[in-house]
């Protein structure tokens, strides 16, 4: 099943995570450490991130480190533009077909 | 046509619901006939080249409208909106989803808030809409922008008939 990113990012220890490794790439561990919860939580979260192609691993040694998918979340604002422009083309319709009437009463 | 009225469009990301204001020149009466009457809706409803059709309408609380998306080639995109609440020339709420050509709903939906109200002439009308799943916008979206390449991709295979002529 395709994952929701917008059910990704509405969750708020997501976001934080997100904030944290658009800085630098992080181990789980240091993500962990800035949060109150157990490592676990923290890993169910990188896992969720992870499937919706927010974050990247990379291995480096013996330690994975979590990145921040740019591309993938300027995606995201890029179809809300799109859908942006196609409220701006309905209401330029809507203008025309008011001020069509505003003229037939006139 | 006057190009400075009101435009806002904000999408708060973690609330899944997406802002919109936008100013109409024209008096209130008229602008709430053309966001609830099916004869001025389906006018405006669908961004060109696409077109809108309601099979059927009934503006109260409780009644529904079906209604159809059409691409230049006909395809039909159907939808169903119910209305939940109705205050006259003021707000109307409404839930709405994708669906069938019979108006059987592909939940989770989206729930849609329309306020309006008039200063100077001209009608501001404020639009909430709260996706369940945000997943949904792109949808809408593949649907449009694949109608819209469609459509340009046979202007360009017409316009290469025409100049080999």
């Amino acid at each position: 099943m395709r994952r929701d990113v917008f059910q990704a990012i509405a969750d708020p220890t997501r976001r934080a995570i997100i904030a944290l490794i658009a800085l630098q790439a992080m181990t789980p561990n240091a993500i962990a450490e800035n949060f109150n919860t157990t490592r676990q939580a923290v890993s169910k979260h990188l896992r969720i991130l992870t499937e919706c192609e927010l974050v990247k691993q990379e291995q480096q040694g013996r330690e994975i480190y979590y990145s921040l998918e740019i591309e993938k979340m300027k995606e995201i604002d890029n179809w809300l533009s799109q859908y942006r422009k196609i409220w701006e083309t309905r209401f330029k319709q809507l203008d025309n077909v008011l001020s069509t009437i505003k003229k037939q009463k006139k | 046509m006057s190009n400075n009225l009101l435009f806002d469009f904000t999408v708060d990301k973690s609330r899944k619901t997406v802002y919109i204001n936008r100013e109409f020149d024209a008096g209130l009466s008229l602008v709430w006939d053309a966001f609830t009457k099916q004869a001025l809706l389906d006018q405006w409803l669908a961004p060109k080249p696409w077109s809108c059709k309601t099979k059927y309408m009934d503006f109260k609380v409780g009644g529904k409208r079906l209604y159809a998306m059409v691409s230049p080639e006909g395809q039909e995109r159907w939808g169903i909106q119910e209305y939940t609440s109705i205050t006259p020339k003021t707000n109307f709420k409404m839930y709405n989803a994708f669906s069938d050509e019979e108006g059987n709903p592909e939940l989770p939906g989206s729930e849609w808030d329309h306020t309006f109200s008039e200063q100077n002439g001209r009608t501001k009308v404020s639009i909430t809409i709260y996706n369940e799943s945000l997943d949904r916008l792109e949808r809408i979206l593949d649907g449009f922008t694949q109608g819209m390449k469609m459509s340009l991709g046979n202007l360009e295979d017409l316009l290469a008939t025409l100049s080999k002529k």
